[in-house]
C-alpha cells in the first residue's frame, strides 16, 4: 500500500463520518505509521465569541478522528476501531482564522489495542494540544463487507 | 466566553437559551440545558450532522467529548460566585458504550475547587442513567 492509496482510503472513510464532513476535515499527509488531518477555521465552531477562538470540542473531534483513522494507514485490511479513551492536554488557544492540523502516530499496535499519540498544531508550528488515545480492535468482520469495500475501493 | 449580563440573566431565570445562543459551538452541536432546582442537566438531541460511525449509526466520539467539555464549562461558570471564565487545561475521556443516534444527557460534579484550578467530573448517558456511555474528568483554570 502506498501513500496515495492510504490518503484515498482515509478520505473516503472520513467522508462517511457526518461530523467530520460538517467540520470540513481533509487529509494533509499519510505514511504507514502516521496521519495528518486539517480542520479549517469556521465561525460556526467558535467557543469564545469575544476572541474568536474555536472550541476545544472541535479540536477533540479533530484529534479523535485523526487517531481513530490511523488503522487505515497501518493495516491492509480495514477495521473500524472504536475509541476506548482519549486524554487531551490543551497547550494554548488556537489562533483564530487559521486552520488547525492534527498529526497522529501509532505508538504501539497489539492484537487487541492500538495506542496512539497525536499533536494538534498550526501553521507557525506551535502546539495547540496533545492527545494520547487507545482504540480497540474489534476485527474487520464487525463491519458489513459493502461498507469495507466502499472505503478500501474494492474487495480485499 | 460570555458577558456578565447574560450570565446574570441565566442565573436569575434558569433560562439557558441566551447563554447557549452566545456560544457558536453550542449551536453547532445543538447543546441544550435544563435546570431542576440546583441541578443542571445538559442535553444533546439526536442530530444527523453529529454522527460518526455510519454503520451503527453512532454519534461521533469527538462530539460526545465536545458536549461533555462544554457542559463542564457552563456548569462551572454557573457554580462560581463571581464571574470567572473557566479555561480548559485538560480533558480525559473514557468511552464506555457506543453513543447511539438518540438524545444524550450529561451531568457534572465539582470534585474539587481550588483558588485557580477546578476539577470537574462529567457523566453522559442515553436511555438509562445507570448505563453511562462516557465518563470524563476535566481541569479548568479560573481567571478573573
Amino acid at each position: 500500500m502506498n501513500d496515495r492509496i492510504r490518503a484515498d482510503r482515509v478520505t473516503r472513510f472520513i467522508q462517511t463520518l457526518n461530523q467530520a464532513v460538517e467540520l470540513g476535515l481533509t487529509v494533509t499527509e499519510t505514511t504507514d505509521r502516521s496521519l495528518t488531518l486539517c480542520l479549517p477555521y469556521s465561525n460556526r465552531i467558535i467557543g469564545n465569541p469575544v476572541t474568536g477562538v474555536i472550541h476545544g470540542g472541535a479540536i477533540t473531534t479533530l484529534m479523535d478522528t485523526t487517531s481513530g483513522s490511523l488503522m487505515l494507514c497501518a493495516l491492509d485490511v480495514f477495521e473500524l476501531c472504536p475509541t476506548l479513551d482519549l486524554r487531551v492536554d490543551y497547550m494554548r488557544p488556537a489562533e483564530p482564522h487559521k486552520p488547525v492540523y492534527a498529526r497522529a502516530e501509532i505508538h504501539r499496535l497489539t492484537r487487541n489495542i492500538i495506542f496512539t499519540r497525536c499533536e494538534a498544531y498550526q501553521d507557525h508550528g506551535e502546539t495547540v494540544a496533545n492527545a494520547v488515545g487507545t482504540f480497540m480492535r474489534i476485527g474487520p468482520q464487525a463491519l458489513p463487507q459493502a461498507y469495507r469495500e466502499k472505503i478500501t475501493g474494492g474487495p480485499v | 466566553m460570555t458577558d456578565l449580563e447574560t450570565l446574570k440573566y441565566t442565573r436569575e431565570t434558569g433560562d439557558f437559551s441566551r447563554l447557549i445562543a452566545s456560544i457558536p459551538y453550542a449551536n453547532f452541536i445543538g447543546l441544550e440545558c435544563d435546570q431542576f432546582g440546583d441541578d443542571l442537566i445538559f442535553r444533546l438531541p439526536a442530530k444527523d450532522q453529529n454522527l460518526g460511525n455510519p454503520v451503527l449509526p453512532a454519534i461521533h466520539g469527538g462530539v460526545i467529548g465536545g458536549f461533555m467539555e462544554l457542559s463542564a464549562a457552563i456548569y462551572l461558570m454557573l457554580a462560581q460566585e463571581t464571574v470567572r471564565m473557566p479555561r480548559i487545561v485538560n480533558f480525559s475521556l473514557d468511552y464506555l458504550r457506543a453513543g447511539l443516534d438518540r438524545e444524550t444527557y450529561a451531568e457534572c460534579q465539582l470534585t474539587r475547587q481550588g483558588n485557580r484550578v477546578a476539577n470537574v467530573m462529567i457523566t453522559a448517558w442515553q436511555k438509562s442513567r445507570s448505563k453511562p456511555i462516557s465518563t470524563a474528568r476535566a481541569h479548568f483554570l479560573l481567571e478573573d
